[in-house]
């Protein structure tokens, strides 16, 4: 798999800080029309069919194979699908290699179908937003790809998600609770987005209000080997000093520090600084590199003053 | 009859009147239904903001001190204000 086009440090940093990166339009049009195909149609909207009923048809005969958990993912999709040619396009091939690197493992993945109106009007069908699997106290993380084969309008309720809430550990839908997260995004796209989510990530699936199905496919992919210096390590810039911090008298340049150090519009004022050093942290940890840090915050903590 | 209204606003900081950061309604007169998702602007720029229209400070979040060796551990937010109106409906 060598010659794949690997992440950047910048998109390395920009996953780090945000948890996610978004390729619009990345995929072939011919892949986005074989996976569709494969799934088969979706039946018609009828009003007063039942969600789970339709739902049940639809997953019994979609072209989605039954994997078991903890396959090597070259091994989950049979060659010529369109979930493995998806797999293997250079891009999708080169950020998988960038974030969990070699020979990863299938966990899990999942044809995500939400019906028009007709299926459940006067239901309450916004998913409520949780974090996927369970509490996750690793530095190590899964990747999740969700793949949107067909054009994705606001009305279809795409998936939300809040960027920068991958760090937080928390135990799958006990945030349910909130509703709305300032900074919160819906996915609208052309065919063949994909979007790459840390696993901790918070989302949900929105309301479709239109009148024609939406489809995306989800696939959890975890690391079997290191994680670290996985993507592009050549675009890392050696870090020779400290930003000056606090006190600047302008914009201060682009590059990591910049990335890692912008705030999410929902980060409380406290816990923000926090973020700030869990980010620190797990970009140590993907560089392997110990003594990384950014802005000084993790520097001051590790003064021990001793001699 | 009378019916609540809740209106959840998570702050910026443990004052009432720092930014909302985050929100959710219930409704319990039925009258609208909220979800998640459903708005990407809150309601009121402040907690303060909604005591002055009119919603009634029921609850807020304590402010706990951090345990040793878990200080840099986040979860859920941490600045939760429940609010409600009392309804009077038909």
């Amino acid at each position: 798999m060598d010659g794949l086009p690997l992440l950047s440090a910048e998109q390395m940093a920009s996953f780090v800080s945000r948890g996610f990166l978004r390729f619009d339009a990345a995929v072939p049009a011919e892949i986005n029309d074989q996976f569709l195909a494969e799934m088969g149609e979706i039946a018609e909207a009828l009003p007063g069919r039942r969600l789970r009923e339709a739902y049940g048809e639809m997953m019994a005969r979609a072209g989605v194979p039954e994997v078991p958990a903890g396959t090597p993912l070259d091994r989950a999709y049979a060659q010529g699908s369109a979930i493995r040619r998806l797999l293997d396009f250079p891009l999708v091939a080169g950020a998988i290699r960038s974030v969990v690197g070699e020979d990863p493992f299938f966990d899990g993945h999942f044809l995500h179908v939400t019906l028009p109106p007709a299926y459940h009007e006067g239901e309450n069908v916004s998913q409520h937003t949780h974090q996927d699997s369970t509490i996750d106290p690793r530095q190590a993380f899964d990747l999740q790809i969700m793949y949107y084969p067909h054009a994705v309008t606001r009305e279809m309720g795409g998936t939300r998600f809040v960027p920068g809430t991958h760090l937080r550990k928390v135990s799958e839908v006990a945030l349910g609770r909130y509703q709305n997260i300032r900074g919160q995004q819906h996915m609208v796209c052309e065919p063949g987005t994909l979007l790459f989510l840390h696993s901790g990530i918070w989302h949900g699936g929105g309301v479709n209000l239109a009148d024609r199905t939406r489809t995306m496919f989800k696939v959890r992919i975890n690391p079997s080997k290191s994680q670290q210096r996985q993507f592009d390590v050549a675009t890392l810039k050696p870090q020779s000093a400290q930003r000056p911090i606090f006190y600047v008298k302008g914009r201060l340049p682009a590059g990591v520090e910049q990335i890692l150090m912008t705030p999410e519009p929902w980060f409380e004022q406290d816990t923000g600084r926090l973020e700030f050093v869990n980010r620190i942290k797990l970009w140590r940890y993907l560089t392997n590199d110990p003594t990384y840090d950014a802005d000084y915050w993790l520097t001051r903590l590790e003064n021990l003053a001793e001699a | 009859m009378r019916r609540q209204k809740v209106l959840v606003l998570y702050l910026a900081n443990s004052a009432l009147d720092a930014p909302v950061v985050g929100w959710s309604v219930y409704d319990g007169t039925g009258q609208t239904l909220h979800m998640a998702g459903d708005n990407d602007q809150p309601p009121y720029r402040t907690g303060l903001d909604a005591l002055k229209d009119g919603w009634r400070l029921f609850q807020a979040s304590q402010l706990l001190p951090h345990e040793k060796g878990s200080e840099f551990d986040l979860a859920y937010l941490k600045y939760e204000f429940f609010f409600e109106q009392i309804v009077e409906v038909a």
